[in-house]
C-alpha cells in the first residue's frame, strides 16, 4: 500500500502508483482532461497549459500532465476557475493560429479545432496575432510542408525530432513573441538534416506540419485516357488504412483496399510486397556475398555489418550522420524503388505499354518515400521510376472523395504479375520484419533447411524493444557454404533513429561485431510510419503489429525465395541475384550530406 | 536623504572577518547553523521569499553523490541594481555564505551565475574567489567556485531556467516539482540563493539570529536592500528595515509629487497615491493592510508620468522576455500589449480592459513560471488604478 497514492478527482476516489500524474489518475477513472502538448510517445513538456486543473486549497492551477499526484489531493477538473482559464488558453492559441479552417488540410482532424469547438471560441476572442506577423510557408521539401502560421508552439515536433529521432532538424528559436519552431539558421526543411520521416507530422496537433500531397496529380492521371496507371501498396498500409476510414486499429483491410484502388480507376493494382520479397533475395545474397568475402577470402575492402536500406528516412539519416559508414549500407534499393524500376521496364513490356505512358503511383505509410522517389538516382528505367507517392492518409482521403463506402467493399485480389507476395514480405511493415524475412531465406540458402524456429516465427527479432540483438548459430551447412559452418550470425534490429544512432555509434567505434543490422527510421517500423493514420501511440502500434503477423500467418507462402512470381522474374528477366540487370535496376548508391 | 527613515548598515558594513566566521561556523553542528538560519526568519531576497534555512535543510537532507550551491547574480528585474553593488563592495560576504551552505549540504562545487551586463565585475570577483579557494584549503573545505556568465535573457534569472542555461540548453523554466533542492543543476540537489540572501547569512552567522530577527516585522525579518529609481531626488541603493509604510518611503524618497510607486519592478505591483498609507513593504503574511513583497526595486512616478506609457513599457519588456514556451505567457503578454494599444486607439471599447483583466488573472493562475504568473501584478494594479489613463 505504501507506494499507492490516494486522491480524489471530481469527488471520485482514485488510488494510483506513486509518481503518476494527475492526468494518468484521471484517465484511470475515465475523466478526460483535454491536452495539446502532451503526447504518449514523448516526454512531458507542460507547455500548452490546456490541461490545468484546480487543487482544492491552492490558488494557482496545476498542469495535470506534469503534476505528480500527492496523498489526499482533491482535484477539480471542471470548476469555474478551470473552465475560465482553459477557455482563455484555447482562445489565446486560436489567436496565434491562422484559423482558416475550411481551407486547411487538417480540417476536421485538428486538435485545436476540436478544442475550440468544445469551448466555443466565438467571435469575441482576442486580437488576431497572425495578421501582425509575416509568416512564410516552407513547401520546398518533397515530403513535408511547414506552415508556421498554424503552429501553436506545443513543441511536440521538436520533442519528436530530438527524443525519438535524435535529429533535431526542428528546434526552438528565439524567445517571447518571436519564439518559433525553426531549423538550422531557419533554412528550409529540404536543406537541413531533416530525414523526411514525418514523425513530426504524425504528432502535430494542427496543420503546421503536414505531408505534401500529390492527390491532384494522381487524380488527373487516373482521369487521363492516354495514361496507364499502376499502383503499388506497401506492406504496412493494409493494416492501418482502416483506421483512417473509421475502423479500429489492427484491422487487416488488404482485400478492401485492392477493391477500392480498382474503383478509383487504377489500371494495374500491384503489391510492393512483391518487391519486398525481391529485396530479400537481392539483399540476402549481398549479405552472403559479403560474408564470403570477409570470412572466406579475408577481403577487408568489404564492409560488415551490412545494414538494411529500405527505410529512406534511415538512409538519409546515415548520409548526414555517419557518412563514413555508407559502405555498410546495402546497395539494394527499397522495395518501392525496385518496384518503380521494374514497372517501367519489365512490366511495361509485359503489358505492352510504353513506359512514358505509365504513371507509377505508390501508397506508402511514409513521408520519406516521397523524397526517395525524387532522388536523382531513382531513374533507372530512364524515367522517374515512381511518379507519385501517396501516404496511407492520402489514400483514405481519395477513397472518401470518391464516395466509396470502404467498410462494405468486397475483398479483391491483386493483379498478376507483381501482385504475389509471401508472408515474409508482409512483415517488412514491422520492426524486425526485414530481419526475419532475410533470415528465413538466408538460413535456408546456406543450410538447405528451414530456420530452426517454430512455424518460421523468429520471435526474438520481433517486439517493440528499442534495440534487439539476436544471434543464430549456423550449423550443418551445404558444401558451398562450408566457410560459414559453426559461425554465430550476429544480428541487430533497431527502430526509431535515436536507437539507430546508438547502434551505429557502437559500430563506428568498433564496439559492435554484428553481421547484419535492420534499421527502420520510425518507431515500430513502417507500421508507425510518418504517413500512417493519426493518432499514433504505443497501443495503436501494437495492434498494427499484431495484424501484420496475423497476415503473415495467413499467407500460404511464408518465404521470399518461394514467391513464384519472383522466381519467374529471375528466370525470365533478371537471370540471377546481383546480376547485371539487378545492378542496373535494383541497386543504388548513396551520398554524403551536410551535418546541419 | 532625510530624517526619519533609518538607514541600516549591515550588508555594506566594511568588515573582513570571513576566516573567523567560517572557522566559528564550521565548529558548530550543521543542525545548529540551520536552526539559526531558520529562526532568523531570513527569506529569499530575489523576491519570491522562500525561507532560506528551510531551503538549505531540504538540500542537506536529500541524498546525492553530487550537490551544488549557486549564487543567482542574474539581477534582471527592471529597476533592480542592488546585487551589482553587493558583489562590487562585499563579495566576500556572498562567498562566505556559499561556503557555509556548501559545507552544510555537502556540495563541492559552487557557481555564481553572473548577469552578462555585469561582465565588468568578473576580474575582481575572480580575484576574491582565488583568495577564498586558499581559505577553503586552509579550512579543509573541499569547495570550488566558478563564475558562469549569463547571456542576457531575463528568464534565466528564474532558477530552473538558469539551470537549463548552465547546462547549455535554451533558458526555459522547468516543471515544478521537482524543486531545485531535489533536482536542480544537472538534476542534482541544488541550493540557489540570491546574492543578497547569501550576504545576509554572513551577518546572521556573525551577529546571531536574534539580532537579525530584531529587525523588520512579523513575517518579514531583517533588512532589505532597495534600488530606488524614478522621480526621486535621491536615486540609489539603500538598506532599510522591512515593514515600513509606503507613505513613509515616499515622504523620504519622493519629489513631493509622487503619484505611484512600482514596488518590485515590472513583475511587481503599482501602488497609487491613495494607497501609500495602507501599504507596507514586506512579504505577504499576517500583516495589517496590504503588504507587498519585493526584490527591492522601487520606482517612483510623479504626476508628469503617463501610467499608460509605464504599463506599455513593462509589457514591451515581457513580450520580449517571455521564454515563449507556455501559452498564457507567450500569447497572453502579446494580447495584453495589443489590447491596451487597441483600447487607447479606440479600436476596442473600454470594456475590453475587463477582458484583459480576466486574461491577466488567467495568466496568473496558469503560467508555468513566475514570469507569466506575475505579469498580472503590474498589469492589473496599473489598469485598475489608472483606468482613465488607459482609455483617454
Amino acid at each position: 500500500m505504501s507506494d499507492k497514492i490516494n486522491l480524489k478527482i471530481d469527488n471520485i476516489a482514485v488510488s494510483i502508483k506513486s509518481g503518476a500524474t494527475i492526468l494518468e489518475a484521471a484517465k484511470k477513472v475515465n475523466i478526460r482532461i483535454p491536452t495539446l502538448c502532451y503526447h504518449e510517445d514523448l516526454c512531458v513538456a507542460g507547455n500548452c497549459r490546456v490541461c490545468v486543473v484546480e487543487q482544492v486549497g491552492s490558488d494557482r492551477l496545476l498542469p495535470a500532465c506534469a503534476m505528480p499526484v500527492n496523498e489526499g489531493m482533491e482535484i477539480n477538473t471542471n470548476s469555474m476557475k478551470v473552465r475560465n482559464a482553459r477557455k482563455q488558453i484555447v482562445e489565446l492559441l486560436v489567436s496565434e493560429h491562422r484559423a482558416d479552417c475550411t481551407r486547411c488540410y487538417k480540417n476536421g482532424k485538428c486538435e485545436l479545432q476540436e478544442l475550440s469547438s468544445e469551448y466555443i471560441v466565438g467571435e469575441n476572442g482576442f486580437i488576431d496575432l497572425v495578421a501582425h506577423k509575416g509568416y512564410t510557408i516552407d513547401n520546398f521539401s518533397p515530403s513535408i510542408i511547414k506552415d508556421d502560421s498554424k503552429c501553436i508552439r506545443c513543441q511536440r515536433c521538436v520533442r519528436t525530432c530530438d527524443q525519438l529521432q535524435s535529429i533535431s532538424a526542428l528546434t526552438v528559436a528565439h524567445k517571447g513573441e518571436h519564439m518559433k519552431v525553426s531549423s538550422f539558421f531557419d533554412k528550409p526543411m529540404f536543406e537541413v538534416v531533416c530525414t523526411n520521416c514525418g514523425q513530426c507530422v504524425n504528432r502535430c496537433p494542427t496543420g503546421a506540419l503536414t505531408e505534401k500531397t500529390y492527390l491532384d496529380e494522381v487524380w488527373s492521371a487516373l482521369n487521363s485516357d492516354t495514361k496507364h496507371t499502376v499502383v503499388q501498396t506497401a506492406p504496412a498500409v493494409r493494416i492501418a488504412l482502416g483506421e483512417a476510414l473509421g475502423m479500429p486499429p489492427g484491422e487487416i483491410v488488404t482485400g478492401k483496399m485492392v477493391s477500392a484502388l480498382r474503383r478509383l480507376g487504377f489500371n494495374s493494382v500491384l503489391d510492393t510486397d512483391f518487391t519486398a520479397d525481391l529485396t530479400i533475395i537481392e539483399e540476402g545474397n549481398e549479405l552472403l556475398q559479403r560474408l564470403k568475402k570477409v570470412v572466406k577470402e579475408k577481403d577487408d575492402s568489404v564492409k560488415l555489418p551490412l545494414t538494411t536500406s529500405c527505410s529512406p528516412g534511415w538512409v538519409k539519416f546515415i548520409e548526414h550522420a555517419f557518412p563514413e559508414l555508407l559502405p555498410n549500407v546495402s546497395t539494394a534499393k527499397s522495395p518501392q524503388q525496385m518496384f518503380g524500376a521494374l514497372v517501367k521496364t519489365f512490366y511495361a513490356k509485359k503489358i505492352e505499354v510504353k513506359p512514358e505512358n505509365i504513371v507509377s503511383v505508390s501508397i506508402m505509410p511514409c513521408t520519406a518515400k516521397k523524397y526517395e522517389a525524387d532522388r536523382p538516382e531513382m531513374r533507372s528505367s530512364g524515367f522517374k521510376d515512381v511518379d507519385y507517392v501517396l501516404t496511407t492518409r492520402e489514400l483514405a482521403l481519395m477513397i472518401k472523395q470518391a464516395g466509396i463506402d470502404f467498410a462494405s467493399l468486397p475483398d479483391d485480389e491483386y493483379d498478376s504479375i507483381m501482385g504475389e507476395s509471401s508472408g515474409a514480405a508482409v512483415i517488412f511493415g514491422a520492426t524486425g520484419g526485414v530481419m526475419e524475412a532475410a533470415l528465413r531465406t538466408a538460413y535456408e540458402v546456406v543450410t538447405g533447411r528451414e530456420v530452426p524456429f517454430d512455424g518460421l516465427n523468429i520471435l526474438p527479432v520481433r517486439g517493440m524493444e528499442n534495440i534487439r540483438a539476436v544471434s543464430i548459430k549456423i550449423e550443418n551447412v551445404l558444401p558451398e557454404w562450408d566457410f560459414l559452418e559453426g559461425v554465430e550470425l550476429k544480428t541487430c534490429v533497431a527502430h526509431g533513429l535515436s536507437n539507430a544512432k546508438q547502434v551505429m555509434e557502437a559500430v563506428r567505434d568498433g564496439k559492435a561485431d554484428y553481421h547484419f543490422i535492420e534499421i527502420m527510421a520510425c518507431p515500430g517500423g513502417c507500421l508507425g510510419g510518418g504517413g500512417q493514420p493519426i493518432p499514433t501511440s504505443p497501443a495503436i502500434r501494437k495492434k498494427r503489429s499484431e495484424a501484420i503477423y496475423n497476415e503473415d500467418e495467413l499467407k500460404p507462402i511464408r518465404k521470399s525465395h518461394e514467391n513464384p512470381e519472383v522466381i519467374h522474374l529471375y528466370e525470365e528477366f533478371l537471370k540471377e541475384p546481383l546480376g547485371e540487370v539487378s545492378h542496373q535496376l535494383l541497386h543504388t548508391h548513396y551520398t554524403e550530406r551536410n551535418r546541419y | 536623504m532625510k530624517k526619519n527613515l533609518q538607514r541600516l548598515d549591515l550588508i555594506f558594513k566594511n568588515e573582513h572577518d570571513s576566516e573567523a566566521i567560517l572557522k566559528k561556523t564550521f565548529g558548530r553542528t550543521d543542525d545548529d547553523v540551520i536552526n539559526d538560519l531558520i529562526s532568523s526568519g531570513l527569506k529569499g531576497r530575489g523576491g519570491a521569499g522562500f525561507p532560506t534555512g528551510l531551503k538549505w535543510k531540504l538540500a542537506a537532507e536529500t541524498q546525492s553523490d553530487e550537490k551544488f550551491v549557486i549564487c543567482n547574480a542574474d539581477e534582471g528585474e527592471p529597476g533592480t541594481f542592488k546585487d551589482r553593488e553587493i558583489l562590487s563592495s562585499v563579495p566576500h560576504k556572498v562567498l562566505s555564505g556559499m561556503a557555509v551552505c556548501a559545507k552544510i549540504i555537502g556540495a563541492k562545487k559552487g557557481y555564481i551565475y553572473l548577469r552578462s551586463e555585469y561582465n565588468f565585475l568578473k576580474p575582481q570577483l575572480l580575484r576574491v574567489i582565488d583568495e577564498f579557494h586558499d581559505l577553503f584549503d586552509s579550512l579543509n573545505l573541499d569547495f570550488r567556485v566558478e563564475i558562469f556568465m549569463g547571456s542576457g535573457a531575463y528568464i534565466c534569472g528564474e532558477e530552473s531556467a538558469l539551470f537549463e542555461s548552465m547546462e547549455g540548453k535554451r533558458g526555459e523554466p522547468r516543471n515544478k516539482p521537482p524543486f531545485p533542492t531535489d533536482s536542480g543543476y544537472k538534476n542534482k540537489p541544488t541550493v540557489i540563493n540570491n546574492v543578497e540572501t547569501l550576504a545576509h547569512t554572513y551577518s546572521i552567522l556573525k551577529y546571531g539570529a536574534d539580532k537579525f530577527k530584531d529587525l523588520g516585522i512579523q513575517d518579514s525579518r531583517g533588512s532589505k536592500v532597495f534600488s530606488v529609481s524614478g522621480d526621486t531626488p535621491a536615486p540609489g541603493i539603500y538598506e532599510l528595515e522591512f515593514g515600513m509604510s509606503l507613505q513613509k518611503f515616499v515622504d523620504d524618497f519622493g519629489d513631493g509629487d509622487s503619484k505611484a510607486v512600482q514596488v518590485g519592478g515590472a513583475s511587481g505591483f503599482c501602488v497609487p497615491r491613495k494607497r501609500f498609507n495602507k501599504t507596507v513593504i514586506g512579504y505577504q503574511g499576517k500583516l495589517r493592510g496590504t503588504s507587498l513583497p519585493t526584490g527591492g526595486s522601487m520606482m517612483i512616478f510623479n504626476s508628469s508620468r503617463s501610467m499608460y506609457n509605464v504599463l506599455h513599457n513593462y509589457l514591451d519588456f515581457f513580450v520580449e522576455e517571455s521564454c515563449g514556451q507556455c501559452t498564457p505567457c507567450r500569447v497572453g503578454t502579446q494580447q495584453l500589449l495589443l489590447g491596451i494599444q487597441a483600447v487607447k486607439k479606440g479600436e476596442q471599447p473600454s470594456s475590453y480592459l475587463n477582458k484583459l483583466l480576466d486574461l491577466a488573472e488567467a495568466m496568473r493562475v496558469t503560467a508555468k513560471c513566475g514570469l507569466g504568473q506575475s505579469v498580472a501584478n503590474s498589469f492589473s494594479s496599473i489598469v485598475e488604478n489608472f483606468k482613465e489613463e488607459m482609455i483617454y
